[in-house]
């Protein structure tokens, strides 16, 4: 199947350079792979840019309340447990407000697939802080650079249980869809965690553009990890 | 057949026959005997019960079950139905049905777990943001617990809109016999300005969401579209009025003082009035089951009102739209309203 015939409609509303287009990319890519009927596929979606996309895609969908995609997505698979039910959340989405969703999604096990579009700020809201923002980094609500921390949301799910745990960026598309497939056919709680670029939010305000932080993706992320590189890969299968 | 029976026991039972299929739910008392039953019931009957963790994760399950096909429900006390507040708000835009139990303790806050209260009335209609109707059913014996229960469910699924049944400490936790059904059948009539619903799954591929939406089920920006999209949402509701409207009267065709109550304080009314009766007053009772949408037309009438309950007078209040002249007795210790605090009031408006 052509990739458009998995879009009910378009255009999107996400800016020109964001990342998310290239997740829901991978995403579609997978499914067409696996072989599996739109009819056979749920997507669930919390508040936020990347929640946006269950209503372009020809599956059923349900754009939820800000955080709570995974608790809305457990109630559709314990009552559907023959249908694959896809959770679309961004960083502030599964992290922040949802993150105590997210724990007991992994603890549990689960069998549902969540991937998390991390930006690193809040994006649909206007560019504030999130709990993934890097240290220093400038958000509107930290003009003077973040001083708190970033989570890291697959130390957090491995640490809950989760039983199939990846990270790649919005560079890495080939792996990102393998990772989409190896999780449609895990039997648990699959994480995907993709770093993506926000250029309108995030870039304008730290100095960068979509180019440069695609760039970033590749040379700063490393199977290994360690230092400044972001640690990619299958950390549990 | 007759059983003895908790009413939070009863209200299980209520939902079982009704076809509950799903329950997600979190520990608070006075409601928890509703969780454990299900943990047992639902398994037997190819259900499923999940412990979430937290009422914000509980209610949103209960959504998702529900568009996955399932009856479904929950049931929480007051510091639960508030962090349902905005999932509720949630299933009324997305016209999702679902059953909300509140079994009433007193608050705000954490307040008295192990008393009762009925200070949610105004939380059960107005609890979640923005303009909207909602369905609370309030029951005053062990029986309504199964009844209303069940009913919750014909009317969310009828209305396609959440249902609250607002119950209290003293009614969920009283053991009384209840005559049950061996068998409830029910038509769910299709009604005018509710769509159909087609659960995911079923061959209808759409989409589902809390944004103002136009038919096709798209978020929309047109202000003529959100106007109207909001308006059948309230139409829905009001228009159907009298398929959902529950009230019962006691000794009210010929009564010059009518007591209106709800939930457990009607219990204490029904006393009340006949003890006024044997004291040749022409005393009545109006137990309002249905209490919001509130069917107003109840108190349309000549007699002198009295309205006992365990809140400042929150009916009371807002009875005031239609009458001025309505007698309030309020109490909130967490104690019932005692027959003889009433009659004591009876006998002075009727002097």
């Amino acid at each position: 199947m052509r990739i458009r015939d998995y879009f009910r409609r378009l255009p999107h509303i996400w800016c020109p350079g964001c990342g998310n287009g290239t997740i829901i990319n991978a995403m579609l890519r997978a499914i067409d792979e696996v072989g599996l009927k739109k009819d056979e596929i749920v997507a669930v979606s919390g508040i936020g840019c990347f929640g946006r996309a269950t209503g372009y895609l020809d599956f059923y969908t349900l754009h939820t309340t800000h955080g709570r995609a995974l608790a809305f997505a457990t109630g559709i698979k314990l009552m559907k447990p023959e249908m694959k039910v896809f959770v679309l959340m961004g960083d502030g989405d599964a992290a922040a407000i949802g993150g105590n969703h997210l724990i007991h999604a992994a603890r549990r096990d689960i069998d549902l697939i969540a991937i998390v579009a991390n930006n690193s700020i809040y994006g649909m809201t206007g560019g504030q802080v999130s709990p993934t923002t890097p240290e220093m980094a400038k958000t509107t609500t930290t003009p003077e650079g973040c001083k708190e921390r970033p989570f890291d949301l697959c130390e957090l799910v491995l640490a809950a249980g989760g039983s199939y745990v990846a990270r790649w960026t919005t560079y890495h598309v080939r792996q990102l869809q393998n990772s989409i497939k190896e999780a449609l056919e895990h039997p648990g709680f699959s994480f995907i965690e993709v770093f993506s670029q926000c250029p309108v939010q995030f870039g304008r305000r730290n100095k960068k553009d979509h180019i440069q932080m695609l760039r970033e993706f590749k040379e700063k992320s490393s199977l290994e990890g360690g230092g400044d590189k972001i640690k990619i890969g299958v950390f549990r299968r | 057949m007759v059983e003895l029976l908790q009413g939070n026991e009863a209200c299980v039972k209520g939902a079982l026959a009704a076809g509950c299929r799903f329950y997600a739910g979190y520990p608070i008392t006075p409601s928890s005997e509703i969780a454990e039953m299900m943990a047992v019931e639902l398994p037997k009957r190819g259900g499923v019960f999940i412990q979430m963790e937290d009422e914000i994760g509980s209610i949103a399950a209960v959504i998702g079950a529900s568009l996955a096909g399932a009856r479904a429900m929950t049931a929480t006390s007051g510091p639960g139905i508030s962090l349902m507040a905005e999932n509720i708000g949630f299933a009324i835009m997305a016209e999702i049905p679902c059953v909300i139990v509140d079994v009433q303790r007193v608050g705000p806050s954490t307040g008295h777990a192990t008393k009762p209260s009925q200070g949610d009335v105004m939380m059960a209609r107005w609890g979640t943001h923005g303009d909207h109707r909602v369905v609370v059913l309030s029951p005053s014996s062990v029986s309504d617990m199964f009844w209303l229960t069940f009913k919750a469910f014909r009317f969310a699924e009828m209305l396609r809109t959440p249902v609250i049944l607002l119950s209290d400490e003293i009614i969920g936790h009283m053991r009384t016999d209840v005559e049950l059904p061996d068998e409830v059948e029910e038509e769910i009539p299709e009604l005018e300005d509710v769509p159909s619903f087609h659960p995911f799954g079923g061959g209808k591929r759409y989409h589902v969401t809390g944004l103002v939406h136009d038919e096709t089920g798209f978020p929309t920006n047109d202000g003529e579209i959100i106007e109207k999209q909001l308006k059948r949402l309230i139409r829905k509701i009001e228009r159907h009025r009298d398929k959902i409207t529950i009230v019962e009267r006691l000794n009210v065709e010929d009564a010059d003082v009518v007591i209106l109550a709800y939930g457990c304080v009607v219990r204490s009314a029904i006393r009340a009035m006949y003890l006024a009766r044997e004291e040749g007053i022409k005393c009545g009772v109006v137990d309002v089951k249905t209490l919001w949408p509130f069917p107003y037309e109840v108190v349309e009438s000549e007699f002198k009102l009295i309205v006992p309950e365990m809140n400042s007078g929150l009916i009371a209040d807002d009875l005031r739209k239609v009458r001025n002249d309505v007698i309030s007795i309020t109490k909130m210790n967490g104690e019932i309203i005692y027959p003889h605090e009433i009659l004591e009031i009876i006998r002075r408006v009727s002097n």
